[in-house]
């Protein structure tokens, strides 16, 4: 029993990673280059909801499901255009430049999102409790108790993981995303505007973010400026251990990672150093495989 | 043949890559309808000539005329949109992608469903190893399939001037039989104007109307090329006598 508790709050907590995950991995895709600020998107998904909530909660029932829905839809948009004016305005003036200039630049943009967030007049540097956006309650099954909002985190992110792989494969503009990120002259020559397909994939991933970034926010209700930053971290740990610009490696890192740390947690006397278990079998994995668990080492044919 | 209203023309094209110069100053003239050949030695600026009518590269002089249009430096999408399609060297297939994608991705431009099926099947009639293939990675293909697959990918977007880049380079000798064959008739059968590079000089004057030839960027010498295969400086360079 213990063990299913552990295994549905770490495949609940792993969800988040993996939706987190897949924003990253998606823009190493097409840019191949990790989008640091990403983390920060999640925390205005997280921000976006929180002050979308009140005026929400004036035209529809707060909590509940429908309220939710709309609650994160709006946030998923507002995140979605973030992304896009990230990419537009930070990014692209870098395109054509060395990979570690746009690295850099990334971590410049998160700090700037991290720190502006904390200044009285943005977000404020204190912990604001996130509104109660679905109604919580819980299932006993014998001694297991499921919270709704896992059960929430794990149906969403099922959903979401389903719409992504249809997009990607099954459309016209995934199949672009998908040339795109194997080879962006080849795919400009097929009459494929590689900046529209650039800020699709950060208006894809950024909404994704925001998603994440509620559900988060429901499972640890106090959010602040700086929340994204541990779970960003472990996103992006989980998508290079899946395979950096793999899409199912980074939703499986996102569930190993979120598992190691929550059954690290669980070990009584260990729980202190779960993160360094966590990590320690992650430098593990990698070492055997370093392309990640889902990543190909690729080769050129001549 | 008609040179005064060429579907494709360069005046006085210059490249460069960085500070290193790569074209200087080249004019040529690509008829409708013809097939036209660039030869010429390893670095001559063959590809980039095409890299540079593609949109692909900037281009710092001159200019490039497509179908009475100036076209110089638009991007490579915008130009694709014109009909004018660039099978670039090394074939850049989608190795990712299957067979079918590629050839999707090829008509990413049009709407029309029924004529997009239509031309999947005429590929695949004139290339029946990718019928065989369809639902495979391209990655998973042979050099010359992948070459098939590019040039039946640039035929997905119903160009009217197709550039060829080395299309016979790194293939097995029976396949590029088959692939020049194939050029030939698209250009016969579908009256698509062909610009062609290619190192193998002999390959490429044999099928082709008219040729130019580039050295260290810049056109030394061109005629039809009945003539430039009787020419005793070429014969020496190129044809390997």
């Amino acid at each position: 029993m213990e063990f299913l508790q552990q295994l549905i709050n770490g495949l609940a907590l792993g969800s988040i990673y993996a939706l987190i995950a897949l924003g990253y991995t998606m823009v190493y895709g097409v840019l191949r280059f990790i989008n640091f600020a990403h983390s920060d998107v999640l925390m205005l998904g997280a921000f976006s909801a929180y002050y979308l909530a009140p005026a929400v909660a004036r035209v529809l029932p707060l909590p509940s499901i429908g309220g939710a829905l709309v609650v994160g839809l709006l946030a998923c948009l507002i995140c979605a255009g973030l992304g896009v004016l990230i990419e537009r305005l930070a990014y692209r003036p870098l395109r054509s430049r060395p990979k570690l200039t746009v690295l850099i630049t990334a971590i410049g943009v998160s700090l700037f999102i991290e720190y502006t967030g904390q200044h009285r007049a943005v977000f404020g540097a204190d912990t604001k409790r996130f509104p109660e956006l679905m109604p919580g309650t819980e299932f006993h099954l014998g001694s297991l108790i499921v919270g709704s909002n896992d059960l929430v985190v794990l149906v969403t992110t099922l959903l979401l993981l389903a719409g992504l792989w249809f997009i990607v494969h099954r459309t016209k503009v995934g199949t672009a995303m998908r040339a795109v990120s194997h080879n962006q002259q080849a795919a400009a020559l097929m009459g494929v505007d590689i900046n529209r397909i650039i800020a699709f994939t950060f208006a894809l991933g950024s909404a994704l973010a925001a998603v994440a970034g509620i559900l988060y926010a429901l499972k640890a209700p106090g959010i602040d400026p700086l929340m994204g930053v541990q779970p960003g971290l472990r996103a992006f740990i989980a998508a290079v251990l899946g395979g950096i610009g793999n899409l199912p490696g980074a939703a499986l890192g996102g569930l190993v990672i979120g598992l190691l740390e929550t059954f690290a947690g669980g070990i009584s006397g260990l729980s202190n150093y779960r993160d360094g278990i966590a990590f320690a079998i992650l430098i593990l994995i990698l070492l055997f495989r370093p392309a990640g668990l889902l990543g190909k080492v690729t080769v050129e044919k001549v | 043949m008609n040179v005064s209203q060429p579907l494709l023309s360069l005046r006085d094209l210059s490249v460069s890559y960085g500070t290193i110069k790569a074209l200087h100053g080249v004019s040529l003239q690509v008829p409708e309808k013809a097939i036209v050949t660039l030869i010429g030695a390893n670095g001559a600026g063959k590809s980039t000539t095409l890299r540079a009518i593609s949109g692909l590269l900037k281009v710092q002089g001159g200019s490039v005329v497509y179908d009475g249009r100036e076209i110089t430096n638009e991007l490579p999408h915008k130009i694709v949109g014109r009909h004018l399609c660039h099978v670039p060297e090394g074939r850049m297939v989608f190795s990712n992608l299957t067979v079918a994608e590629n050839l999707r991705m090829g008509a990413y431009l049009r709407r029309d469903k029924g004529g997009i099926a239509e031309d999947v099947d005429y590929v695949y009639g004139i290339f029946p190893r990718l019928k065989e293939r369809w639902a495979q990675q391209a990655g998973t293909l042979s050099g010359g399939e992948q070459q098939m697959l590019a040039i039946s990918r640039a035929l997905m977007s119903r160009p009217r001037c197709l550039m060829l880049d080395e299309p016979s380079l790194g293939i097995a000798p029976i396949l590029v039989r088959a692939i020049f064959d194939q050029i030939v008739a698209i250009n016969r059968e579908k009256g698509i104007t062909i610009l062609l590079v290619e190192q193998n000089a002999n390959l490429a004057l044999a099928i082709s109307h008219y040729g130019y030839v580039l050295e260290t960027g810049r056109v030394i010498l061109e005629d039809t090329a009945a003539a430039l295969r009787q020419n005793p400086q070429v014969r020496e360079a190129y044809l390997g006598e």
